[in-house]
């Protein structure tokens, strides 16, 4: 157990000094990581509705609009702008603090959860996954055109001036410093957005392992014989779309507040599909595997920017980094679904399998005492005193 | 003093041009084992759905346990006390015996997305009482040592055995079994009749649908014959065996096989 | 009544179009359980490679419609290939695979087909010469060209074709058992390698030729032209029952008349809240609509029996 204790203080240690150390090479790096973990966030939830509950939700982008735009509204200049009524009820104008949004944030993305896996409850699974599609292309095409004829939402210009998180005094849009280092804007969403994925990280471990997580593991495996051992399946399917849109909600208003800016482009079908992808890639239904596909999918293209700069110039300007990224993803959705089917990091096989050789000879006598099974751990059962 | 566990009576179905079920009714007292027979197609498994809400039926009124018992949708129905299980058995099949015996639980616990997330104590007391019941449960029937073993690997009459113990495990008042001995051995029938003996020796009621007579007439106290759609008998395994008709359908004077 | 008529005609152009293609998603669902997301890009080739060859051979002074049947034939061939070798290498390894990995495959497949073509095309708008003489008709107030009319025709010709094909012909018949059940048509003698390949090279040509005709009509071609199409046929295709021909067909049809409509009407309807920008979702909220009215589509769903 000493390792296992090492191990995680070194890794403490590393994530607490790793936007430090990045940051020394440039904001931009951090800026990466920061991205790349409000990802993790989103292949989180999104887990939790494809991995868990078997759900294949194709419109989950839907979600971080909502998060987002929610975000962008009631702590931005856009309302006020628009309604001169609530210019002068906020003179100061709109500044909902974090701790109002973020909660208000969630729930309004997990109601938005129920509301759009209702209709999909019957659905066999590939019409689910077209249904939900269409719920997340509608809400991108509300969010680009509530314009008019009341301007809500600013169209296809998107909400600026959205603000920075300030927590316990510590505005994070400004470089703070502290024992002499500096700590900007990207250092601080950093440790933000840490947090709120290692807490995402315990949330869904621990779905995993109890009750509602074996239900879920039920329904994927046979939702009649779910039904017949009296597990509400509307229910359940209900709550894993409710959670799963609840942490897109809260990563989607971490994002408005991080970016301080935020458009209709942002949440297109394509992000749903990369956010599937990440999970898929991954390895589903896998948390360790879920969190790699979500680095890898975000992060690696960015960094691969960098060596973009000399492929564009060999190919006279077709080759730019945007196109290389695109590239990259899709090569990657193939290649690695046609290499490893079941995901970077599937699932370890769970359970052991009776073979012929571990079996005594009369199945139906208990064994001699000579002959031990040793049980193999069970990450779904608590270990029974 | 017996109790009546089931009463069904006038229970009818139709599919389209087909009478599945005309006019069936069956009473069951506690801690009997009343046996469903009939040749195939009777309407023997179409009563199970109805029974078990998987099938509306066209007429028909039921009691449970002396209780109005009417489901509007499947899960309700382990929840006020039938549990079942399938012809063609259907388990969880990528998780544990012991998860599967688990989720039989579900119904009768309560702790919900706070307990989870929360861990609080009465989530973790639960929890360990799931674990330790479906233990129980899994050496009851016999499969005790196969606790941490994926379900598809176990051996066909284990599995049997693990849909029995996945469905006692939601605490029925009625425990349905559907076919139990379908595909089993000699070997494996003996042990099937000695579980079904014991849960009825330990006060529990059980509905069996089975075609292998001998097994039936041995071990069920009641009996109902249906023979396409119809109630053709109805009583103790004597007096059925007796019968008449049922000896005509199912060794057929005039009637064509399947 | 005229705007009536206006639009009813430019909802039967695009519900062909869209037709056609979801001829292509409900063939290679029904056979192999498959949304090929990449589907509407192979439109979008299409009419990429009919368009490099008509404005190559642009200065031959041949003739317009002869230009458009060479640039066809050029987009058929092309489109053909290309799916065939998709499913060889991205789809038949995974048949398989769990459920979900020819699904991230397909997606994938469909963002490379997008940037390859950005690549090698540029991410310009490019206008398709108009081939055809342009003098528009007069039907009842509203206006109708050639080229409309032509994409009318071929449409009819080409799906009356199509059920010919699947009903009365050795491969129609092979490809409903294999749809129906693999593993028996396999004993019967039947090729699934071979159906399935067949069912994407006539998934493809259809494409193609819905590809041309929809550079030809609207003028305009662009490596992200088959995007949108190509969803909206697909959820066309589940709205009129997947797997089933007919259905993919009505449902198409169906899916261009109400957006044509809709997009006209909208404005009236909704007191000018919504205007025709909501376009592109009507075809998701007609899905949304059927299918929680009749989950099984218009028409009814023939899919294989996975038992």
């Amino acid at each position: 157990m000493k390792t296992n204790k090492l191990t995680f203080v070194i890794v403490a240690i590393g994530l607490a000094v790793l936007p430090l150390i990045a940051q020394y090479f440039g904001n931009a790096w951090v800026r990466i990581i920061d991205i790349a973990l409000l990802y993790v966030l989103l292949a989180l939830g999104l887990n939790i509705v494809v991995g868990f509950a078997g759900l294949l939700d194709l419109g989950y982008v839907a979600f971080y609009a909502v998060g987002a735009y929610m975000f962008g509204l009631l702590a931005s200049p856009q309302l006020t702008d628009t309604f001169p009524g609530i210019a002068a009820a906020f003179p100061n104008g709109l500044h909902t603090p974090w701790w109002v949004i973020i909660p208000l944030g969630a729930v309004l993305a997990g109601g938005a959860g129920v509301l759009l896996g209702a209709p999909t409850l019957k659905l066999r699974g590939d019409y689910l996954a077209i249904v939900t599609l269409g719920f997340g292309e509608i809400v991108r095409v509300f969010m680009n055109n509530l314009d008019a004829p009341v301007n809500i939402t600013n169209g296809p210009k998107g909400i600026t001036g959205i603000d920075d998180i300030s927590m316990f005094g510590i505005h994070f849009g400004r470089t703070q410093t502290l024992f002499g280092i500096d700590f900007p804007k990207v250092t601080n969403y950093y440790y933000l957005f840490l947090a709120l994925v290692l807490i995402g990280i315990l949330v869904c471990y621990r779905l995993e392992r109890s009750r509602i997580g074996r239900a879920w593991m039920a329904i994927r495996e046979d939702e009649i014989a779910a039904k017949a051992m009296g597990i509400n399946t509307r229910n359940l399917k209900l709550l894993a779309f409710g959670m799963g849109a609840t942490f897109g909600g809260v990563a989607g208003a971490m994002f408005a507040s991080f970016q301080g800016f935020i458009s209709p482009e942002s949440f297109s079908l394509q992000e749903s599909v990369m956010i599937v992808a990440m999970v898929v890639l991954g390895g589903i239904g896998h948390l360790p595997g879920v969190i790699v596909g979500a680095l890898l999918l975000s992060a690696l293209p960015e960094v691969l920017r960098y060596i973009a700069t000399p492929l564009q110039q060999m190919t006279g300007g077709r080759l730019d980094a945007s196109i290389l990224r695109q590239l990259l993803i899709a090569l990657a959705m193939i290649g690695i679904m046609l290499s490893r089917p079941r995901g970077l990091w599937p699932s370890p096989e769970h359970g052991k399998d009776v073979t012929p050789d571990s079996l005594p000879v009369n199945p139906h006598l208990n064994l001699t005492p000579g002959e031990q099974i040793p049980p193999p751990v069970s990450p779904i059962v608590p270990t029974v005193k | 003093m017996s109790e009546t566990i089931l009463k069904v009576s006038g229970v009818s179905k139709r599919f389209g041009g087909l009478q599945a079920l005309s006019d069936v009714g069956i009473t069951i007292m506690k801690g009997q084992v009343y046996g469903l027979i009939g040749p195939n197609g009777a309407g023997k498994t179409t009563f199970f759905n109805v029974l078990t809400g998987l099938y509306t039926p066209d007429s028909g009124s039921f009691e449970l346990g002396g209780k109005p018992y009417q489901p509007t949708a499947v899960h309700e129905v382990a929840k006020a006390g039938i549990a079942r299980t399938f012809q063609n058995i259907r388990l969880f099949a990528e998780m544990t015996a012991l998860e599967n015996v688990m989720v039989g639980r579900h119904v009768r616990t309560g702790s919900g997305l706070i307990g989870a997330v929360l861990r609080t104590a009465g989530f973790k007391a639960e929890e360990a009482g799931i674990a330790k019941r479906a233990q129980e449960l899994l050496d009851y029937v016999g499969i005790g040592r196969f606790a941490q073993y994926k379900a598809r690997t176990l051996s066909y009459g284990d599995q049997r055995r693990l849909e029995i113990a996945r469905a006692l495990a939601t605490d029925p008042k009625l425990i349905a079994l559907d076919e139990p001995a379908a595909g089993m051995n000699a070997s494996e029938k003996i042990v099937l009749r000695q579980l079904i003996d014991t849960i009825r020796k330990d006060g529990r009621t059980i509905l069996l649908i089975e075609h292998d007579v001998k097994l039936v007439m041995g071990l069920c106290d009641r009996l109902t014959v249906l023979d396409y759609g119809k109630q053709i008998a109805e009583g103790t395994a004597a007096e059925v065996q007796k019968n008449e008709k049922v000896i005509e359908a199912y060794l057929g004077a005039d009637h064509k096989n399947h | 009544m005229d705007t009536f008529i206006q639009q009813i005609i430019n909802g039967l152009v695009l519900g062909s179009v869209y037709a056609l293609v979801a001829l292509g998603y409900t063939m290679v669902y029904g056979i192999i359980n498959l949304i090929n997301f990449a589907h509407g890009e192979v439109l979008m080739v299409g009419a990429l490679t009919s368009w490099t060859v008509v404005t190559a051979l642009g200065k031959s002074g041949l003739p317009g419609w002869l230009l458009l049947l060479i640039g066809l034939a050029a987009a058929i061939i092309v489109c053909c290939t290309l799916n065939y070798s998709i499913e060889k290498i991205a789809y038949r390894p995974l048949r398989n695979a769990p459920r979900l990995a020819p699904l991230i495959t397909a997606m994938g497949m469909s963002l490379l087909l997008q940037t390859l073509a950005m690549i090698i095309w540029e991410p310009t708008y490019k206008s398709f010469p108009i081939l055809l003489p342009s003098e528009p008709y007069n039907v009842g107030g509203a206006v109708i060209n050639n080229v409309q009319i032509m994409i009318l025709i071929v449409t009819a010709i080409t799906l009356s074709g199509l059920m010919y094909l699947v009903n009365k012909t050795k491969l129609g018949r092979a490809m409903r058992a294999t749809a129906e059940n693999p593993r028996v048509a396999g004993l019967m003698g039947v090729r699934p390698d071979h159906v399935i390949s067949a069912t994407f090279i006539i998934g493809a040509a259809l494409a193609a030729l819905a590809g041309v005709m929809y550079a030809a009509n609207y003028g305009s071609v662009q490596h992200t032209m088959g995007f949108l199409p190509g969803l909206k046929a697909f959820t066309a295709a589940v709205f009129g029952g997947i797997g089933n021909l007919a259905g993919a067909m009505v449902g198409g049809v169906l899916l261009g008349l109400i957006e044509s409509l809709g997009a006209g009407y909208i404005g009236a309807i909704t007191g000018g809240v919504l205007g025709s920008n909501y376009q592109d979702i009507f075809a998701f909220i007609v899905l949304i609509l059927v299918l929680t009215l009749r989950p099984q589509g218009l028409l009814g769903e023939r899919v294989a029996d996975r038992a």
